[in-house]
């Protein structure tokens, strides 16, 4: 019997549970569409806010021996620019099927509201709202992703705003995260993305004897976040109905099957393009397919959340 | 113990390029494939992406157009210099008789090619282009290789009065190469694809773009569906032209 690798993610059908994770390839049409192409079932697009950034100088991103560590600083070129690549790339993944996240932050609730107001005319499946980033702390202070009544105040002017399927990412460094995920349900989130990255990490350069990013910190993502993460992810299923994306570390099946045991519905991928580029889809796919086949597992539903006993 | 992200080199020596830039020779060598670049970390400035414009020793070329490429081209003798990479998709070493054409800081991408082929002992014939002759890049290193030179100038201080296809010209119309590597400004790379449409003779272009990772990771170096860092900064020129083309 045919393997099914369809998820229903938040009410939007996914030909299978992979998803390109924000930030990794950009924003653009071109870059996104080639990812569908070759086998994501979901592409999400770099965070964007309602007004231009320019982001942190370099060094920005760098891979170090257990994954990467970046601090982009959410460059990005506005919501209204934003709006019109977005709407092509939706044009451009239909023939593919994967459904189009598009990720949005703000400075403050309304900030979020206003950038969701704009992108959400490009007519994306899902919006996620990125409370989780840890690179702009020194401008924009503590995440929204840390404290529960920050997090739902920005789920929930989102929401005054924008009626469609909407997933809000969570931070791995969050003291009390099953009670940031129950605020953002509760504020009407149809969905969560766990995890963004950890930290913030530093890397200091011995012969420079100074920190190498210029921002000085960074997230942590790639393997060094995959126990973090699935962790996380195991906390959340057990504590709130809406399904997750599990993000964070995943590069090959045994990864991506270790997130659905954990209770994901679907399995980001970022750091995992390193190196191989967009063929990580089509190799986890095969590699899932291939486990699945060998344990007479017929569909993802038969071993979601299995880990919980 | 983890390994450094930087190899750390030291300037040896620093020649200036006309009015424009300066290359700097360094301290060890960097295997690199033609066409490859580097990440170049000048801490609490900045890091961009630079050719490698020799590999033993690792050798920089650099025209300044803004505040990193000022710095480093400042850089004097026991400077040091943090260095990641090489990395991307050079070109190949082929053709019996190679023609490389350059404009601009792109001449750095195309010295290393120079050297591989002659040492194969090819014929190589560079095309170089600048506003006057205070601005042509590198053709000491291309004389000292033994390549021909074919120089044209905008105001015909040096060589011929035009642009570099016009120098480019006579051996494109004569059939004389086999294959055609250039980098440079992108209409220059776009006039130069369209003379060479419907000809058999490969070209491959190097394109660049600002960029991030440098690694295929973070996109900042899109170019149509392509990732320059990733895919390139060398692209057959099939794969990049229609990206090249402005938009109708
Ligand atoms: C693969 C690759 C290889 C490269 N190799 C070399 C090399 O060997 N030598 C070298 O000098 N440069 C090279 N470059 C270009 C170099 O990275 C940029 O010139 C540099 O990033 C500019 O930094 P900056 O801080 O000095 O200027 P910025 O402040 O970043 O730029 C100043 C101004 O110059 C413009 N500008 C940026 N790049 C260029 C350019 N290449 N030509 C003309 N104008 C530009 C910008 O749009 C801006 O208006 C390469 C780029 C790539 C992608
Ligand atoms: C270079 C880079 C840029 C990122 N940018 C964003 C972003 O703009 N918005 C966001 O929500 N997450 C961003 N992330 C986090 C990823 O989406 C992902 O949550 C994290 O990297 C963990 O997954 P991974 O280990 O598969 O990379 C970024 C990650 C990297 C490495
Ligand atoms: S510079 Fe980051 S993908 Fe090319």
């Amino acid at each position: 019997m045919a393997i099914d690798m369809r998820v229903d993610l938040a009410g939007v059908s996914l030909p299978n549970p992979l998803v390109l994770a924000s930030g990794i390839w950009g924003s653009v049409a071109g870059t996104l569409v080639r990812a569908a192409s070759n086998g994501a079932g979901a592409v999400t697009s770099k965070s964007c806010s309602l007004a231009p950034r320019i982001g942190h100088p370099n060094p920005t991103v760098l891979h170090w021996g257990h994954g990467f560590i970046n601090a982009v600083g959410l460059s990005n070129p506005g919501a209204h620019v934003q709006r019109q690549e977005l709407a092509r790339a939706h044009e451009e993944l239909a023939p593919t099927g994967a459904a189009l996240i598009a990720s949005v932050f703000g400075d403050t609730p309304q900030g979020f509201a206003d950038a969701v107001h704009v992108i959400a005319e490009a007519e994306p499946e899902l919006v996620e709202l990125n409370i989780s980033c840890p690179n702009v702390e020194s401008e924009f202070g503590r995440p929204f992703a840390l404290d529960p009544d920050a997090a739902a105040r920005a789920t929930e002017a989102v929401r005054a705003v924008y009626a469609g399927p909407l997933l809000v990412k969570l931070s791995p460094n969050a003291p009390e995260l099953v009670a940031v995920a129950r605020a953002v349900v509760a504020a009407g989130a149809d969905g969560l993305t766990a995890v963004n990255t950890l930290g913030p990490g530093m890397l200091i350069d011995l012969e420079a004897r100074r920190p190498i990013l210029s921002n000085r910190v960074g997230g942590i993502s790639g393997p060094a976040l995959r126990p973090v993460a699935v962790r996380c992810v195991f906390e959340l299923a057990g504590a709130v109905a809406v399904p997750i994306i599990g993000t964070g570390g995943v590069s090959s099946g045994h990864d991506a099957l270790e997130m659905i045991m954990a209770g994901a519905t679907a399995v980001g991928i970022g750091s995992g393009l390193y190196c191989e580029g967009d063929g990580i889809f089509r190799r986890v796919l095969e590699e899932m397919e291939q486990w699945m086949e060998q344990e007479a597992v017929d569909s993802l539903d038969e071993i979601r959340g299995c880990a919980h006993g | 113990m983890g390994e450094a992200i930087y190899r750390t080199y030291r300037v040896v020596a620093r020649r200036s390029e006309g009015s424009v830039g300066a290359t700097l020779i360094l301290d060890g060598p960097l295997q690199a494939e033609p066409g490859q670049f580097v990440m170049v970390w000048l801490p609490g400035i900045e890091e961009r992406p630079l050719a490698v414009m020799d590999d033993d020793p690792l050798a920089l070329t650099v025209r300044v157009v803004g505040p990193f490429t000022r710095a480093l081209a400042a850089c004097a003798p026991g400077d040091r210099l943090w260095v990641r990479g090489p990395y991307g998709r050079g070109f190949p070493v082929r053709g019996e008789q190679a023609l490389l054409v350059g404009g601009g800081s792109g001449v750095a991408s195309l010295t290393l090619l120079a050297k591989r082929l002659m040492q194969e002992n090819g014929h190589v014939r560079v095309a170089l282009g600048a506003r006057s002759s205070d601005q042509l890049m590198l053709p000491w290193r291309f004389r000292e290789l033994g390549c021909e030179l074919l120089l044209a100038t905008d105001d015909g201080s040096e060589g011929l009065r035009g642009t570099v296809l016009d120098a480019a010209e006579p051996s494109l119309s004569a059939g004389w190469a086999d294959v055609v590597c250039a980098c440079g400004p992108e209409v220059m790379l776009l006039a130069l694809a369209r003379r060479m449409e419907g000809s058999d003779v490969p070209l491959y272009l190097s394109l660049e773009r600002s960029m991030k990772c440098g690694l295929g990771i973070c996109g900042n170096c899109y170019c149509g569906n392509r990732l320059v860092c990733l895919d390139g900064p060398v692209f057959p020129v099939q794969e990049v032209l229609c990206l090249l083309e402005p938009p109708p």
